[in-house]
């Protein structure tokens, strides 16, 4: 086996894989750029080299200062992870030329499927079905017009380089085509160094379904089922499954023949995705071949207990396939959610900062893919992935309560995250049924998502714990010394909750007879028992023996409850007191609908507007770039621009102002 | 018997009843409480004690006589807050305008005298439109014996005003010369001269709000420590706040069960540093960190925003929390923060409750604004406040601490009790850059030395050792066990005793 390792990744995946070298008994080696040099990553891996630089394009993309840092480090071979250099055929090169091993495919395989044009030319004569479009690359908007002509609205341009959504836009007419092929050459440009793009049909309501496939060098191929990526948000996938609900026996038969076929058509070997669309009438057509490790790997990990890196590292060190297809069992269900850095009330604009406080979910049901801890810096430089979190169960519907737990014991601070969209998504009756299309987001959470707009059914257990948490506060303020002899400070038993003006009554006592507590609330008696800590920002409970998840904050009579993906502030009063803060009036929240602010950090990349121009609803006022992302700022109504504070080339913060409306 | 007693019960209704039905509905319909409904959420619940609810005024001037209210607009007495002693007077603005006559003043006197001799807080809720006119000298008298009171209180029990309606001329300066004032939004002003005459004297035009909300003197003036959202939400956050506070100056802070682990360790705070010198981070993480349950009661948060004032707990026991904020000019020193923190250390002081100094401090901000304005009179108020503190002091320097500014915050030649740095700190009288180009001034043009030279002082003089070396700090210690350390301090200073020489008082330089 190899001695050594390096790994060209950062983050979560670098972490991943150093977990499992480790376990083979084999050496890592990290790089760093300078923002990373605290990370994870690098404190986990024996021997680290900092390449220097803070963006990708300055540090993870440049391939003479990763093979350098192999060279001094003598390591045996290279992983490259996901992203950045993985598909990269000069860097499977050059790895090559030091004499050294690149974990994972052959240089032909990737050039071949990494070219999204090459391989669809490649899957059409090996009869694939394929997408209508996109074989030419598009130079410029006056050929990708005509090229629409041809296949027909609507369409999507993508980069040849791409991956992950980065690069890619949709258009629905000539109008968008226009706006939106700039925005994605530049994208391409800025995130692969590659601005070559193609034009190919958009299939409505379709489903994305993978096959991992594992090929040895001895020309053995097994596959380990498929993945259902259904659920995207701008083509970049948030929630993926394994098995699918969807796919039964007969199409998994036919598309996993399809997806071997391809991987044997290229001498594939090591692990590989071959990613399809899948229509309503189980129709598939290639999408694509990714030729690296995939993001959603661990769904399949979880139900097969085919541990994927480590193949791929034995694979790469020349060993052949120690698994026939019959050996691969599969078991169960797992669910992974891609947890991120956004704010999913601002429209998922991007959200950095420190993670000034961040637990962990554990469990035996549950996996945390994560490269930060507490005190990690979400920065702009990277991809605003926080980390991925899996449930594994035995059927599909347990697995997601799993998950609805798990997030409901995730906590992170410092950063807005999509912590409770996932929540929501999961519990929507459609998702459930597998009653969806990649559209589904964008179709059911078109103005975003924001907590305190949701109700849950059984918000009686986020009231009940309101009302035990106060009780406990006050017990304890109780508990001061000096106090006066025969003065009541008993703490009663009678509570009012106040929840968006309503008014619940509520009654709390102490049940002796399983040290837990009563709490009538909503017409109804609950049982709370918990050993939570005062002051513990995560709350447990076992309310009518349901092990519930909450977290907790509270500012005097206020309480901030989150669960199940929904937020509700609260007051806890007595009956007189309720009655006292009726009287008091809600203040008047600033006007800010003159003012258009920064939603994001970042860089002004471009204004649209001048002082005294009238700009229509949804006209483009400024781009901002962040994460890699340009980001269009459009104007919400018809008005007249008074005054812009801001020049192009500025940096942002959240907030900031950037122009004045009359 | 019987008759007297419907009388008593007569009299008692009519007291209750204040400016009577209309006034305390116009009252409500501004948002504001009334004063006993106040009380009622101040006090824990069924202990007030109230005083002087006959007390009628004595003026016969402008048909006074004939308009008479029993408790003459202000309620006054004792209760409990969570069990503990506190006096309360509350100002009703349905009594003519809560205005002050002289037995209204009598009343807030009784109280304030018996509160001094059992050694209990005074707590003030505000809600007045001034002197009662009618009485003339009487009601000015009424105010300074008001005044004189608490100055006499003044560091022997916490007295604290709450600003709940207006607050104009004379009458804000009893509140002034409290220890701390909070104030409600929207509803309470305070200034000595109003808007009208404003206008006519100096053709200003300005609201009540832009000259003395709770906005301007938050933000601007620094008058006041606190604002809330409303009424309820002031006496209730009241209530948090009164259990930092001892009862006297005779007393210890109060304690209570603490749920928070003292050796809690925070792995975070080991990169809370950021690699670049130059680069802020926010103090309040390490502050909510290292406190009993991230509880912090922040004062006068949008004020002097470079250095942070606070209470908290450690292992149950209140402590003074004085931090510079790296985050607003860069936690440097000057007129606005020096005389805040000052004036919360000497609070501390006076009331025995240990401060925690956390210390990131670039020197005193330059400028010919600082200069004017006195930096030299008010930095050395902070630095008189440090240096004559015989309480518990507590500091850790966390990056740097630079020039004389190191001196003031509660170093190690001011009876620090227990002096840490962490492993970044730059001790040094100034930073390298600053200090090199000095020492080599001839030199600049040769950026190449200079550049050597300035790492070269960093390496040398930039760090904690060479302070650790003196023993000017006692050790370096791991940000991540700075709550661990601070804990075991306090415990070993529980019984800490120390006296200042005798005096009459000091003479700080004001």
């Amino acid at each position: 086996m190899f001695e050594k390792i390096l790994i060209a990744n950062r983050g979560e995946i670098a972490c991943r894989i150093i977990k499992t070298a480790r376990k083979m008994g084999v050496k890592t080696v990290a790089i760093c750029s300078d923002p990373d040099l605290n990370s994870p990553h690098v404190n986990l891996a024996d021997e680290y080299f900092n390449i220097g630089g803070n963006t990708s394009a300055e540090s993870y993309l440049i391939i003479e200062k990763i093979i350098d840092a192999l060279k001094k480090s003598n390591a045996d071979a290279v992983h490259p992870g996901y992203g950045f250099l993985s598909e990269n055929v000069n860097f499977r090169e050059e790895v090559h030329k030091a004499g050294k091993i690149f974990i994972g495919p052959p240089s032909q395989a990737i050039s071949l499927m990494g070219d999204k044009i090459e391989s669809k030319k490649l899957a059409k004569s090996a009869s694939v079905s394929v997408v209508p479009g996109g074989l030419d690359v598009i130079k410029d908007l006056k050929q990708a017009l005509k090229e629409a002509k041809k296949i027909g609205y609507p369409l999507m341009v993508k980069a040849s380089a791409g991956g992950g959504g980065k690069g890619m836009r949709i258009a629905f007419n000539d109008e968008e085509l226009k706006e939106n092929f700039n925005s994605a050459v530049n994208e391409a440009r800025s995130s692969f160094g590659d601005d070559r793009v193609f034009i190919e049909k958009f299939i409505e309501f379709p489903k994305h379904i993978e096959i991992q496939v594992l090929g040895d060098q001895f020309g053995n191929f097994i596959h380990l089922g498929e993945r259902e990526c259904t659920i995207q948000r701008r083509h970049q996938k948030v929630i993926e499954e394994a098995p699918s609900f969807f796919v039964d026996e007969e199409l998994r038969n036919e598309m996993v023949s399809h997806a071997i076929k391809l991987a044997k058509a290229v001498s594939y070997y090591s692990a590989g995705t071959v990613e399809f669309v899948v229509d309503k009438n189980k129709n598939f057509y290639f999408l694509e071949m990714n030729t690296r490790l995939q993001v959603e790997h661990p769904v399949t990990e979880l139900i097969t207990n085919i541990d994927i890196v480590e193949q791929m590292i034995r694979i790469a060190f020349g060993e052949k396939l120690s698994y026939e297809q019959k050996d691969i069992k599969f078991s169960g269900s797992a669910i992974e959610c891609r947890i991120y850095a956004e704010d999913s009330s601002k429209n998922f604009l991007p959200s950095i900062g420190r993670l000034t406080r961040y637990i962990e979910p554990s469990g035996k049901n549950v996996r945390v893919d994560s490269g930060v801890v507490e005190g990690s810096e979400i920065s702009m430089f990277y991809d605003p992935m926080i980390s991925k979190l899996c449930t594994y169960s035995n059927t599909r519907k347990s697995s997601i309560n799993e998950m609805i737990n798990a997030l409901d014991r995730y906590l992170i601070e410092g950063v807005q995250t999509n912590k409770d969209f996932l929540s929501n998504i999961l519990q929507n009756e459609n998702f459930e049924k597998s009653n969806y299309s990649t559209s589904f987001i964008s179709e059911n959470y078109k103005e975003g998502y924001d907590s305190f707009n949701v109700t849950l059914t059984d918000k009686q257990k986020i009231h009940a714990v309101a009302v035990f948490v106060n009780y406990k506060y006050l017990l304890r303020a109780a508990s001061i010394s000096n106090q006066l002899k025969g003065f009541n400070k008993t703490v009663g038993m009678n509570w009012q909750v106040i929840d968006k003006g309503k008014i619940i009554n509520s009654k709390i006592s102490f049940n002796n007879f399983n040290k837990s507590y009563d709490i009538y609330i909503g017409k109804k008696y609950l049982n709370l028992k918990s050993n939570w800590n005062i002051g513990h920002p995560l709350f447990s409970a076992i309310i009518d023996n349901n092990l519930s998840y909450f977290s907790i904050k509270r500012n005097g009579p206020k309480f901030l409850i989150n669960h199940n993906g929904s937020s509700s502030e609260l007051l806890v009063f007595s009956k007189r007191h309720a009655e006292l803060n009726e009287i008091m009036i809600p203040r008047k929240k600033e006007d800010l609908s003159k003012l258009l602010l920064a939603p994001m950090p970042g860089l002004l990349v471009s204004l649209l507007v001048k002082e005294k121009q009238i700009v229509d609803e949804n006209q483009p006022l400024a781009i901002i770039e962040a994460m890699k992302m340009e980001n269009i700022i459009r104007s919400e109504k018809k008005t007249k621009i008074k005054k812009i504070n801001c020049s192009e080339g500025d940096s942002l913060e959240v907030d900031q102002i950037i122009l004045e409306f009359e | 018997m019987r008759e007297i007693l419907k009388k008593l019960d007569s009299k008692r209704r009519r007291a209750v009843e204040g400016g009577g039905k209309d006034r305390q509905k116009s009252q409500h319909r501004k948002g504001k409480l009334t004063s006993r409904e106040r009380i009622e959420i101040l006090l824990d619940e069924g202990t007030f004690e109230e005083w002087d609810m006959f007390v009628e005024h004595r003026c016969s001037e402008f048909e006074m006589e004939k308009q008479k209210v029993p408790g003459d607009g202000v309620v006054t007495g004792y209760g409990t807050i969570n069990g503990r002693l506190t006096f309360v007077f509350s100002q009703d603005f349905t009594v003519f305008g809560g205005s002050l006559s002289e037995s209204h003043a009598e009343k807030i006197c009784k109280i304030m005298d018996k509160a001094l001799q059992v050694g209990a807080p005074v707590i003030g809720l505000n809600d007045s439109g001034g002197a009662r006119i009618q009485e003339g000298v009487a009601s000015l008298a009424g105010y300074a014996e008001v005044f004189q009171r608490n100055v006499l209180s003044s560091g022997v029990i916490p007295q604290i005003s709450v600003i709940m309606g207006p607050c104009a001329g004379g009458a804000v300066y009893s509140p002034a010369m409290t220890d701390f004032i909070f104030m409600v939004r929207d509803t309470s002003y305070m200034f000595v001269t109003g808007p009208d005459v404003l206008k006519t004297v100096t053709h200003e035009e300005v609201s009540h709000e832009e000259l003395g909300g709770a906005s301007t003197h938050t933000k601007k003036s620094g008058v006041a420590d606190s604002a809330f959202d409303n009424d309820v939400e002031a006496l209730f956050q009241l209530r948090r706040f009164m259990g930092f506070l001892p009862s006297s100056n005779k007393e210890k802070p109060p304690i209570r069960k603490s749920e928070d682990s003292v050796d809690r360790l925070e792995y975070s705070l080991d990169t809370l540093i950021p690699d670049n010198p130059n680069k802020p981070y926010d103090m309040k993480e390490l502050i909510t960190k290292v406190v009993d349950d991230r509880d912090f009661f922040e004062l006068q948060s949008d004020y002097a925003a470079n250095i942070i004032t606070g209470f908290a707990r450690m292992s149950g026991s209140p402590i003074g929390m004085v931090a510079n904020q790296p985050m607003v000019l860069a936690g440097c020193l000057d007129n606005n923060s020096s005389r805040k923190a000052a004036r919360f250390v000497r609070f501390c002081d006076c009331f025995n409750i240990p401060i925690v100094t956390f210390v990131d401090v670039p020197g005193f901000l330059p400028g010919t604004s600082q200069e004017y304005n006195g930096i030299i009179k008010h930095g050395a108020k902070l630095l008189f406040a440090f240096a004559e503190a015989t309480v518990p002091k507590i500091t850790i320097i966390t990056r740097k601490a630079y020039g004389g500014a190191y001196d003031v915050m509660s170093s190690k030649h001011l009876r620090g009790d227990v002096n840490y740095a962490w492993p970044q700190a730059e001790i040094a009288v100034m930073g390298p850059k600053g200090a090199v180009e000095i020492i080599f001034r001839g030199e600049l043009g040769d950026k190449e030395k200079i550049e050597k030279k300035t790492n070269e002082y960093r390496e040398k003089l930039a760090n904690p050792f060479i302070a650790g070396s003196r023993g000017f700090i006692d050790d370096v210690i791991m940000p991540n066990t700075t709550r661990k350390r601070i804990c075991r301090s306090l415990e070993m200073l529980r019984d800490k005793k120390l006296h200042n020489p005798w005096k009459k008082h000091d003479n700080i330089p004001l």
